[in-house]
């Protein structure tokens, strides 16, 4: 009676306990991740705005069609959200792999090094844009102080598209440059030093060994990299939002107001639920077009 | 975010030792020159933020800047939980990382170990699942997930930050690559022929195996709720904030007290600092063996 009892309990385990020690992760994200991405897509096809007490009007397509033809801020962002991707992206690589050769050597303090250069990853990226916001202040801040002493004059950094940019820029690649160096790390250091020494034999340089032999080898990493930065830089927004006083309009022609930071505003600022939501699945298909350019360009890194 | 890379189990075997390869070039002192730069630059907006926040406000607006700290630091932080919300901020934003943390590593222990050592029907699809959702963009979803918890009445609250954090796909991910290979199937059929359950197999064996796998996944877990910013900034008002939206507020203000900006920045960024002296080398181990996503 008592071993039936147990054999039963054994069979029940056996078959259905998978089931339950994997439920709450798909019930939770079932309810809070998939739920509302499906009806991001309902809401984008509605008028809806807080503002009108919610009601919700069936439109269809008109929210995609007013952005994509009647919607010069909506085209601004989009072109700032490319702009700051192109300054993110490629320096953060570029400068992954420079680190990367430098610590890839027999270094006293390795591990200080590394801790080192991932210390800004670690960071919040609230605390970031307000410590460099300051520094990229216009009358008392670091970086015109430095230009001032090399009499380039004084930078609004805030004012300029290019200048605004190229600030937020530099808080972006500060933050990752480091990540994504010891990423390209592990895998130098798995490339055989015999390659090396055959490529010396040949009589390449230096230079010419990390461009024919480092770089090709890292191809698998730099793809990688490629992906998870762009999906990132692409919807930049605390940076923008915290960079100097512009706020949700991101300067105040909006110079800096990113996609995500348009999503924000039209979200959160002017309630229109409707209209955002069409921003996000916008934001979200340029996303994927943009990530897969990306993809197809680090893939042309040559193997040879 | 997607993970291109197969990552591998952090305390699976090391790879072997390349003997030879040790051979590695001999760093010169233009090694070391650069990589103190690159220190000093990756250290300085850091110790930047601490210098400005031990200044009193009119130091800050000197030419040529101070470059050394003062020793107003401790006036500064009485000054930011006197003025601002900041204790009440830094009370939520423990109290949501670390529910956050236990939980993520809770439920993704425990689906890992469902996926790398149990059997049951559609495993491998419902695997396929976790990793496809990975790569969603949670921004997408942001607008119905704010009107949801308005109709749960909970906009405004902090577990309107904690319940969409509380599993992620990556955690589950992550920990059944670890089981995969860090559990020998051998210790489990072992522990079956004398009678345990499945849940006893996760308690006593598993979990114990899962020790450097879960720390690692809890620091980084704890270190990204902690820096959170877009959603709590959606659902969190001004004055029930955690320590990054309380951040945004202050400089958002018509102040240009930097002192008190940044002595807040530089409170909350302690927490995740001490994290990092404390496991920096598991969490630098965990990015170079590409098994933590950015």
């Amino acid at each position: 009676m008592k071993t039936d009892w147990r054999e039963r309990r054994h069979r029940w385990d056996i078959r259905y306990a998978p089931y339950a020690y994997i439920a709450p992760y798909f019930l939770l994200f079932a309810v809070f991740g998939l739920f509302p991405l499906l009806y991001t897509a309902w809401v984008s096809m509605q008028d809806r705005n807080l503002l009108d007490g919610d009601a919700a009007t069936f439109i269809g397509l008109d929210n995609y069609v007013e952005l994509l033809t009647a919607d010069p801020h909506f085209w601004n962002a989009m072109g700032n959200t490319l702009s700051l991707w192109l300054f993110t992206t490629v320096p953060q690589i570029l400068f992954a792999l420079g680190v990367a050769q430098l610590l890839n050597r027999r270094l006293r303090g390795r591990t200080f090094f590394r801790m080192g250069v991932l210390l800004p990853n670690i960071t919040s990226v609230a605390a970031v844009t307000i410590i460099f916001a300051q520094l990229f202040g216009r009358d008392f801040g670091m970086i015109n102080w430095v230009l001032g002493l090399f009499d380039l004059g004084k930078i609004d950094w805030q004012a300029g598209t290019g200048s605004s940019h190229t600030a937020i820029a530099a808080m972006v690649v500060w933050r990752w440059t480091g990540y994504h160096a010891l990423i390209f790390l592990a895998s130098m250091q798995a490339i055989p030093t015999s390659v090396y020494e055959a490529a010396r034999l040949d009589g390449a340089s230096g230079w010419q060994q990390f461009w024919r032999i480092t770089v090709p080898m890292l191809r698998p990493q730099i793809i990688f990299s490629t992906v998870i930065a762009t999906a990132g830089n692409m919807r930049l927004l605390a940076e923008p939002l915290l960079f100097g006083a512009g706020g949700e309009t991101g300067g105040s022609d909006r110079q800096f107001q990113t996609a995500a930071l348009y999503l924000y505003e039209q979200g959160f600022k002017q309630f229109d639920f409707g209209y955002a939501s069409a921003v996000a699945w916008l934001l979200v298909i340029a996303t994927v077009v943009i990530t897969g350019l990306s993809y197809l360009a680090a893939r042309r890194i040559r193997t040879d | 975010m997607t993970t291109v890379l197969e990552p591998l189990a952090p305390g699976a075997p090391p790879q072997p030792r390349r003997r030879g390869v040790m051979r590695m070039r001999m760093p010169g002192p233009w090694t070391y020159a650069a990589l103190i730069a690159v220190l000093a630059g990756s250290a300085f907006p850091v110790y930047w933020s601490l210098v400005v926040s031990s200044q009193t406000p009119d130091k800050v607006d000197s030419v040529p800047p101070v470059l050394v700290p003062g020793g107003h630091l401790f006036a500064n932080i009485a000054r930011v939980f006197d003025q601002t919300d900041f204790a009440l901020a830094m009370m939520n934003s423990v109290i949501v990382s670390g529910t956050i943390t236990v939980s993520v590593v809770l439920f993704s222990t425990l689906a890992g170990f469902a996926f790398a050592k149990l059997k049951f029907r559609g495993r491998s699809g419902l695997m396929l699942l976790v990793v496809a959702t990975q790569a969603v963009p949670t921004e997408l979803g942001v607008i119905p997930l704010f009107m949801m918890m308005s109709d749960f009445g909970w906009a405004g609250e902090i577990h309107a930050v904690i319940v969409p954090g509380l599993v992620t796909a990556f955690g589950v991910f992550f920990m059944r690559q670890y089981f995969e290979r860090a559990v020998p199937d051998e210790l489990l059929e072992a522990g079956r022929m004398d009678g345990c359950s499945s849940l006893r197999l996760y308690w006593n064996v598993v979990l114990p195996a899962a020790r450097p796998a879960a720390a690692v996944l809890g620091l980084f877990t704890f270190m990204q709720a902690w820096n959170d910013f877009f959603w709590p900034l959606v659902v969190l008002p001004p004055e029930n904030p955690t320590v990054q939206t309380a951040l945004s507020t202050l400089a958002s203000g018509y102040t240009t007290d930097y002192t008190l900006v940044l002595t807040a920045a530089t409170i909350g960024t302690v927490p995740v600092l001490a994290v990092f002296l404390l496991f920096g080398r598991q969490i630098v181990g965990g990015i170079m063996q590409g098994a933590l996503k950015g």
